[in-house]
């Protein structure tokens, strides 16, 4: 598989760490209600789909850049890659 | 259908006219006490432990293709009980002895073939996480060993024991593992399930779960409505997808895991080498063929199939190991769907729905488990608590901080 790094361009997916559902970029609140549900869904639970999936992967031989992938986990097709950090400011800009 | 020696030169007599198929194939009926979802080795040892061992005939196992279409067809054959954690290790040695009758209790032959499995280590910190591994196997009633480099010299020759990133200095050695025919194991099952009742419905997929007030009561199928008393989920890879159905989230990712086979051979490898530090291991099955394999492809995928990288890493470590294989040449590869879980270790549990049940999370480790499993599942399915060798196995160990996580790895399902 090859992934288009929005700053790189197309590297080889061997090249990166797999860190699984982009879920893990909404950390829940430890104050907010129901925390302990909430980290066990955050720490252990995974909607694991057959088709679009949004996920991490870690450039850990490049430019060390997490990336949020869109990729159909049934053709292997990438669909759309973004910077982490990125929509994180995004996220919080909102 | 009874085999025996007397039965094939009958047969050969008569130009083996008289074999029948093995199971029926029959249609669904409207009702059953025990519905399994999921036709592979699990499902069908779950039908035929609740047939056998507590007399429950009336069931149906529901697959959405063919038997033998899932991992049970496409795994590498290993069975062995060399576990450390006690939450695994006294099942796996459950496990080993069901396999070591199970020919002689199914009336077919599967090929037990208990060759050993011998786990090679290249330094004195790994060779004494081996001799408490060793320990533990024994203290389970398991059978283990450590060999030194003059013992492998004379089993292996041909491996690499100098090879100066990971020179050999022995191994733990378990001479009950070995391999077993992997699609013969569905079969056998399969047949003796079918002898005593069990209706075995392929091609038939199951698409919902019939639920009212929290209580399972059957299954939506693409062959109509079936109702049970109890559901029973067994379908590895599958699980999120078929828990998912009603809401359920797993702490399972699935992951492809590819295995390869060369061309045949004449008899060269004694029996199981694993290369841990190489991610590689390797066996020669009854046809020549080198059977071998390495790490899952570590990204989520449906797919069946793997990609180049991996691919490249096995043989890359099959040549450190043995430099031999390299005159070998690479016939077939394939990949399966594995239900990865958060810790590395299965669960076999009831849900928070009543009367439906869940088998899965085994990892590529759960061809072993068949017996096992099947076993500890019927023992659940059919008295509602769960078997002493498997009470570990339950969703709850997430929440309670009690995972069993024999690599130490944490909730990270593609280090497992
Ligand atoms: C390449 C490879 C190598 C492996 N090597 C080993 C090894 O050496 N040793 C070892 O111990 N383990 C090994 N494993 C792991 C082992 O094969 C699996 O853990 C085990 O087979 C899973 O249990 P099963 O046999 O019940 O699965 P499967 O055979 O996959 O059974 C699940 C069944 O459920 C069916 N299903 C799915 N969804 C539905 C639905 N909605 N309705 C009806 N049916 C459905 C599927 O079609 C499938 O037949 C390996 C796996 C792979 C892929």
């Amino acid at each position: 598989m090859l992934i288009d790094h929005p700053l790189l361009g197309l590297r080889d997916s061997s090249e990166f760490i797999y860190m699984g559902d982009a879920k893990l970029l909404n950390r829940p609140n430890w104050k907010s209600k129901n925390f302990k549900t909430k980290f066990i869904d955050y720490g252990y639970l995974r909607k694991n789909p057959a088709g679009v999936h949004k996920e991490l992967w870690y450039h850990e031989q490049g430019d060390r850049s997490w990336l949020v992938v869109t990729r159909n986990t049934v053709t292997h097709e990438i669909l759309k890659v973004e910077l982490a950090r990125y929509l994180k400011r995004k996220a919080n800009a909102k | 259908m009874k085999y025996s020696g007397f039965k094939v030169l009958w047969e050969g007599l008569k130009s083996n006219t008289g074999w029948k198929p093995l199971w029926r194939n029959p249609d669904p009926k409207k009702n059953y006490d025990i519905i399994i979802v999921g036709g592979g080795g699990h499902g069908l040892a779950t039908a035929y432990y609740l047939a056998e061992k507590f007399n429950i005939t009336n069931i149906a196992v529901v697959e959405k293709g063919w038997l033998g279409s899932g991992n049970i067809g496409r795994n590498t054959t290993i069975i062995r009980s060399n576990y450390l954690l006690p939450q695994n290790q006294p099942f796996y040695e459950l496990s080993l002895k069901l396999w070591e009758n199970l020919e002689q209790e199914l009336n077919y032959n599967s090929m037990v073939s208990q060759r050993g499995v011998l786990n090679i280590f290249h330094s004195d910190s790994q060779r004494d996480a081996f001799v408490r591994r060793g320990n533990a196997m024994l203290m389970s009633g398991a059978d283990a060993s450590i060999l030194g480099v003059n013992d492998l010299k004379k089993m292996v020759p041909f491996l690499d024991f100098q090879n100066s990133r990971f020179p050999i200095k022995g191994g733990l050695w378990q001479p009950r593992g070995g391999t077993v025919r992997h699609d013969a194991v569905a079969w056998g099952y399969a047949k003796e399930a079918d002898s005593r009742g069990v209706d075995i419905i392929e091609n038939c997929e199951a698409t919902n779960f019939l639920v009212k007030n929290g209580r399972c009561y059957g299954v939506e199928t693409t062959k109509g409505l079936i109702k049970s008393k109890k559901v029973g989920v067994c379908v590895a890879g599958s699980s999120s997808q078929v828990m998912g159905k009603i809401g359920i989230n797993l702490p399972i990712e699935s992951h492809v895991l590819q295995a390869f086979v060369s061309e045949g051979l004449k008899p060269v490898i004694p029996g199981v080498i694993t290369f841990g530090a190489g991610h590689f291991y390797v066996s020669q099955s009854n046809k020549g063929g080198l059977v071998f394999g390495g790490d899952i492809d570590g990204y989520n995928s449906y797919a069946q199939r793997g990609n180049l990288p991996v691919i490249e890493d096995v043989c890359e470590g099959g040549m450190a190991l043995m430099p031999l294989i390299g005159r070998s040449r690479l016939l077939r590869t394939w990949g399966g769907i594995m239900d990865m879980s958060m810790d590395g270790s299965p669960i076999i549990d009831k849900t928070n729905i009543k009367n439906l049940y869940f088998n899965g999370g085994w990892c590529y480790g759960g061809f072993k488990a068949t017996p096992a499993s099947g076993f500890c599942y019927a023992h659940l399915l059919a008295t509602g608590t769960s078997h002493h060798n498997a009470k570990d196995f339950l969703f709850n160990r997430f929440e309670k901080g009690r995972l069993i996580d024999e690599k130490g790895q944490g909730n990270q399902p593609n280090l497992h």
